[in-house]
């Protein structure tokens, strides 16, 4: 690691004073610390976030489960509130990292971090959720802007991220054999306004297919999906899926989340 | 810069200076002096540098030591109680779930994190909890063993 | 059988400070004055080494120094020595370049060590490290193993033509073409064994600590054997004497074979204390230990097997092309030459044998001995071909093995390739085998299995190896440049306790208990009285280590005999004190009896007559009555070198099951039957053999070293290379029966390596059986998801 100053606010108005251009802001620091000890990062300064409160918590209100951007993967996974709301949104918080990581790694670091095979930015979109920040709100649907890259603005600070409860909805994962990232992960939901099918770690950035959603609008099984693919250019290659295997992938992950539903 | 840095660790005040880039099993393992917990990997996969904070299992190779200010630090070392071995240790011990032992901290301490949220873990449940912790001799399946013991045996 | 005595499952004696967290391993030392070091490595393949700037860096906070190859050559510094010589089928002796231990005017593979930064502290070094300039003109590299030979493709040296180290071979050529001459059927079989990283949970580490008031070099070490290293880089790279040198090499956090070689690392760290007065610390991270741990296995083969209409073997051939990587490693020409081809028998009456090795350098990390070395490549061509021999001939493939097997009564066995087995009962192990995997109830779990859409296939293997490297005068004679024996020290203490110390050292394997189960057993002394000391050239008289599964029946041999001795003069000092004729002395049970008598001595009693000699029989200076006089002390030493080797044997049944939608192959049941002839320790030899299935296991479905085309190594971390974890494994069914080894005094045959050995095979035979059912024929392992999958999709679209 290069040398910085760390910080730990103790709120958000501490944290947004801290924040510059040298700057990077710490969640739970599960894809961060690595960055750092491998010198891909030579941030003047860390500002620490976990001194601040209000950020960690999930909460239900009405049809709709909010949960702090510094609340654990562990967290959301054990709640029996998002257990019983949303239950695809606690097994893919499980199948994140590993208990260790789960219990460090934040949901609000997940997404601004927009790894293309994390498991959350699938929920997001799939579900069709709201990010809430320390500015505005931003709908999931455009807070993924490409390979790690994200609609926050400089020193922007995830607060909280707010998911409608679906009808249904089912998360399936193949993992990287070595890394357990997603080689390939598909949220299937059926919301009030439609299917939305939402595929994470095939491309560089979480995507859906229109195709699949219009068939799961007139038939919600996974034999709907079954003939349905997406193409294989553009998507991830590495040495373990080929971007052929990955959109295979997709549409065998895209019939599991909908049978998991 | 330094700054100073103070944690429970083992159920004792420790403080030590360190630089804000040092890693809390830098900090335990070249500051405080205990070495039983170990880096495997610079990667966050392997878990022989599992420790508790705050009674949960976190890798301790992925957090820095200031994040760690003023929590409860547990290591392998801080386990047995008045020379009394706690009832994991005993039962790698007993089923034989080591080999070299590198790994074994890293294990025991996720192991204990495991049966504090399900006390009878079936063979599938120990498999994946222990998805962060590789072990290269035993082959996992004596380990399995061994926590299964343990998690009856901490039933008391 | 007592409860702590051969036979029993002692716990072991060494948990106590693993499980609470008292082990003591390199990287838990630190001296005073120590100081750390940084090593700066090549990110080129292949490359000539323009220059190094470590002017910057020599000035930065807290460095000490920045040394690289320049400084190497002009204090003479020797490079590192490969401790076995291989003769090529033309007479000539193997290509054998130079491996400076930092580079000097060129690199050859990604993790090349250039320079070394010394610092007060690791940060510091690190940051300084950044700070160093090298600056390469990048050459062309070769990395794939079969290109390594082709006309035109780049040369690693100059004085290797075709890359080629040596061309060697093995067994009879000309009856073997005659068997296939005469075959009624033959199988072909092209094969690759990719490429493996070792990938102990320790990475390694070193202090080295030079003082220059009594020229003592000491280092401290991960390593399997302490004196081998001395040895190596004592007289060959830093021309230390060897009784100012001492390697001391602590807990050590497996090895799996990459802990026995010398490395640069612990050369430079030797060479930089003599150089700054201080003691240097260095321990890798996990990417420099992938980058530049001795990788294993690398093999591209082309195998046949003859057999007559009744499916008898009549003949095998083999050519093989093993990759040695870009330098040799200290026993790199071994593994794919005697470890190898001299397996190619098995457990089989296959008459003929003949098989040609050449062996090449590549840019590529240098490759050695990976648990099993040599014999899984063996075992997995050959089982693998008799598989698909038995396809061929539509017969049961354990019956085709059982057609072929060598009798029980025809021990020992002279196969066509060198090796003499020693004793076997193969039959009996397949027999247990197929019993405990309920060979019987497979069709109707493949049945279930094809309810739920998954393919199951079952796949066997019948694994053999020779264990307990050694004998020194064969391996002498085969390119040996070192002995294979093993020494052992037994130490009666004055109060009756005892030390062992063995030139053996376990790094994980449970010497402290099992060796200590040996003495207490043999000497009838309580196990807690008994400690086993390893890991400490001054501690230990000299020892060759462990690897191949020699520890047991070679170290353990030796402890034996020196116990032997420790009763040959307990009973004299009996014999003096129950004033009885040394013929009369019995010993056992730990107690010294005159035959027919009530009057006896316990072992203990004896041991403090020999430290308090008051009543002893000491020389008196008058040597005409001296005749039976004893020194005092109660010590025996004793080298054991066996005759032979000895050769463990096995049966493997592993069945899996495979989603045809995504490829994943999951290991439904495996069953490892094993006979390692007499067990000392029930519990540690299943822990062997889980453990070794396991890596075996790895190589079939997940592990496996990937280079890109110039040479850098995609599959460099543990988010890349595919460890076995906890929930890619099933619970394992093993069985054991015992044939003792007739070549020890013990009986007992090594258990390290045979699961690696055996499992492999048996998981990609079963891959292959099941997929046979949509048509794959072949397949090249690891058998990961994409691969079953593109297997899966290039047989169907053949089929249409």
């Amino acid at each position: 690691m290069y040398s910085f100053e760390y910080s730990k606010p103790a709120s958000l108005g501490e944290a947004e004073s801290a924040v510059s251009e040298d700057a990077i802001l710490l969640a739970g620091g599960m894809t961060l610390i690595p960055t750092l000890k491998q010198r891909l990062a030579s941030p003047d300064q860390l500002i620490d976030l976990s001194g601040i409160g209000d950020l960690a918590g999930i909460s239900i209100s009405g049809d709709t489960v909010t949960i702090g951007a510094m609340t654990t993967h562990g967290e959301v996974a054990a709640s029996s509130d998002v257990q019983k709301a949303i239950p695809a949104l606690a097994a893919l918080a499980e199948t994140i990292g590993d208990p260790a990581v789960r219990n460090r790694g934040t949901i609000g670091g997940s997404i601004a971090n927009n790894d293309p095979a994390a498991d959350y930015p699938a929920a997001v979109v799939g579900l069709g959720a709201t990010v809430k920040t320390n500015k505005r709100e931003i709908a999931g649907d455009d807070f993924f802007t490409g390979l790690f890259e994200t609609a926050l603005d400089e020193g922007e600070i995830v607060t909280s991220v707010s998911f409608p409860v679906p009808e249904k909805a089912g998360y399936s994962k193949f993992p990287n054999p070595a890394s357990r990232y997603a080689i390939v992960g598909v949220f299937a939901a059926k919301t009030g306004g439609g299917a939305r099918v939402a595929v994470t770690g095939a491309g560089p950035c979480v995507f859906r297919v229109s195709d699949m959603e219009s068939a799961l609008d007139g038939n919600w099984s996974p034999d709907a999906v079954a003939g349905i693919s997406v193409p294989a250019s553009g998507l991830n290659e590495d040495i373990h899926a080929s971007a052929e295997y990955r959109a295979h992938l997709v549409t065998v992950m895209a019939k599991r989340a909908v049978a998991a539903s | 810069m330094s700054v100073t840095v103070s944690m429970t660790l083992n159920g004792k005040q420790v403080s030590a200076d360190v630089e804000p880039r040092t890693l809390l099993v830098q900090y335990i393992r070249e500051h405080i002096g205990l070495t039983g917990t170990h880096v495997g990997c610079d990667t966050s996969q392997c878990g022989a540098c599992v420790v508790h904070v705050g009674g949960k299992s976190v890798k301790s190779c992925t957090m820095l030591a200031v994040q760690a200010e003023g929590a409860d630090v547990t290591t392998i070392e801080g386990l047995a109680s008045n020379g009394e071995l706690h009832p994991m240790q005993a039962a790698f011990r007993e089923n034989h779930g080591l080999q070299c032992g590198f790994c074994t901290p890293g294990m025991i301490m996720s192991a204990i994190d495991l049966v504090s949220r399900n006390a009878s873990p079936s063979d599938g449940d120990v498999r994946e909890w222990l998805e962060g912790n590789l072990c290269r001799c035993t082959g996992y399946h004596n380990i399995v063993k061994s926590i299964r013991a343990g998690a009856e045996a901490m039933k008391g | 059988m007592t409860d702590t005595g051969i036979g029993a499952s002692v716990r072991r004696v060494e948990d106590q400070r693993f499980i609470t967290g008292r082990g003591h391993y390199v990287d838990d030392i630190t001296l005073p004055g120590q100081c750390h070091a940084v090593f700066i490595r090549s990110d080129q393949a292949h490359a000539e080494l323009k220059s190094i700037n470590t002017v910057q860096a020599a000035s930065a906070p807290g460095v000490i120094a920045v040394l690289t190859g320049a400084e190497v050559a002009a204090d003479g510094v020797g490079g590192l020595p490969c401790g076995w010589g291989i003769t090529s089928i033309d007479g000539n002796p193997m290509v054998e370049p130079a491996w400076p231990i930092l580079a000097q005017d060129r690199v050859r593979f990604v993790g090349d060590a250039v320079a070394v930064v010394i610092a007060e502290t690791r940060t510091q070094a690190l940051d300084a490290a950044e700070l160093v300039e090298v600056s390469y003109n990048p050459l062309p590299a070769i990395i794939a193993t079969a290109d390594a030979v082709k006309d035109g493709v780049p040369q690693v040296w100059p004085e290797a033509a075709n890359n080629t180290c040596f061309h060697w071979a093995i067994g009879e050529k000309e009856p073997t073409d005659k068997a296939f001459a005469e075959a009624a059927h033959v199988t072909k079989l092209q094969i690759v064994n990719q490429r493996l990283i070792p990938n102990a949970m320790e990475p390694r580490s070193a202090i080295a600590n030079f003082e220059a008031a009594t020229g003592d070099l000491t280092l401290y070490c991960t390593c399997q054997a302490p004196h081998a290293m001395r040895l190596l880089l004592g007289a060959f790279v830093l021309q230390q004497p060897e009784h100012k040198f001492r390697v001391v090499s602590p807990d050590v956090g497996g090895g799996f074979g990459s802990k026995i070689y010398p490395y640069a690392e612990f050369a430079v760290l030797c060479w930089a204390s003599k150089r700054i007065g201080r003691p240097i610390k260095w321990t890798a991270v996990r990417s420099e230990s992938f980058m530049t741990d001795a990788h294993g296995r690398d093999h591209v083969s082309e195998a046949e097997l003859a057999m007559d209409k009744d499916g008898k073997f009549l003949g095998l051939r083999v050519d093989t092309i093993a990759n040695l990587g870009a330098y040799l490693s200290a026993f790199g020409p071994l593994i794919p030459t005697y470890l190898y081809a001299t397996l190619f028998a098995g457990q089989y009456t296959t008459p003929a044998i003949y098989a040609e090795v050449k062996a090449v350098f590549t840019n590529t990390t240098p490759v050695d001995a990976y648990r099993g070395a040599g014999r899984p490549e063996a075992t997995y061509l050959l089982e693998r071909i008799i598989e698909k021999a038995a396809g061929e001939l539509g017969m049961d493939p354990a019956e085709l093995r059982r057609r072929n097997f060598i009798a029980p009564d025809a021990f020992p066995y002279q196969t066509p390739v060198a090796l003499m087995y020693d004793s076997g009962d193969y039959g009996a192990a397949l027999d247990k085998a197929l019993d405990i995997s309920d060979r019987q109830g497979f069709e109707a779990r493949r049945e279930a299995s094809a309810k739920d859409g998954k393919l199951r296939g079952i796949g066997f293997s019948l694994p053999i190896e020779a264990t307990g490297a050694a004998p020194s005068a064969i391996a002498g004679q085969l390119g040996a440049r070192a002995g294979l024996y093993e020494s052992a020290t037994v130490r009666f203490n004055a109060t009756g306790s005892v030390t062992v110390i063995s030139g053996s050292h376990s790094h994980g394997q449970g010497h402290a208990t099992t060796f200590a189960q040996l003495v207490s057993d043999h000497l009838g002394v309580p196990l807690e009285n008994v400690d086993v000391v390893e890991g400490d050239t001054a501690r230990s008289a000299f020892g060759m280590g462990t690897y191949g599964s020699r520890s047991l029946s070679v170290g353990g041999s030796a402890i034996v005999k020196a116990a032997d001795k420790i009763i040959e003069k307990g009973k004299k000092i009996a014999a003096h004190l129950l004033e009885a004729s040394v013929g009369d002395i019995e010993f056992a049970g730990g107690n010294f009896t005159v035959a027919g008598t009530d009057k006896t001595l316990n072992i203990a009693e004896v041991a403090f007559a020999a430290y308090v000699p008051h009543n002893y029989p000491l020389p008196t200076g008058d040597p005409s009555q001296d005749e039976n006089a004893l020194e005092p002390g109660l010590e025996e030493q004793a080298f054991f070198d066996p005759v032979n080797f000895n050769f463990p044997f096995g049966a493997y049944v592993c069945e899996v099951e495979i989603d045809p939608e995504t490829g994943v192959v999951e290991v439904a049941s495996f069953t490892a039957v094993d006979d390692v002839g007499r067990i000392i320790n029930p519990m540690i030899v299943e822990g062997q053999i889980h453990g070794g299935v396991v890596q075996g296991i790895g190589q079939a479905l997940l592990e496996g070293s990937v280079y890109d085309d110039s040479g850098q190594l995609l599959s460099g971390s543990f988010m890349d290379y595919t460890m076995p974890r906890a929930d890619d494994m099933p619970n394992f069914k093993t069985g054991t029966n015992e044939t003792p080894c007739p070549m020890n005094p013990l009986g007992v045959k090594g258990c390290g390596e045979i699961g690696t050995i055996g499992a492999t095979p048996a998981v990609i035979n079963a891959v292959l059986n099941a997929l046979g059912s949509v048509g794959v024929t072949d397949f090249a392992m690891p058998a990961t998801p994409q691969r079953v999958w593109q297997a899966i999709q290039s047989a169907r679209a053949a089929a249409e």
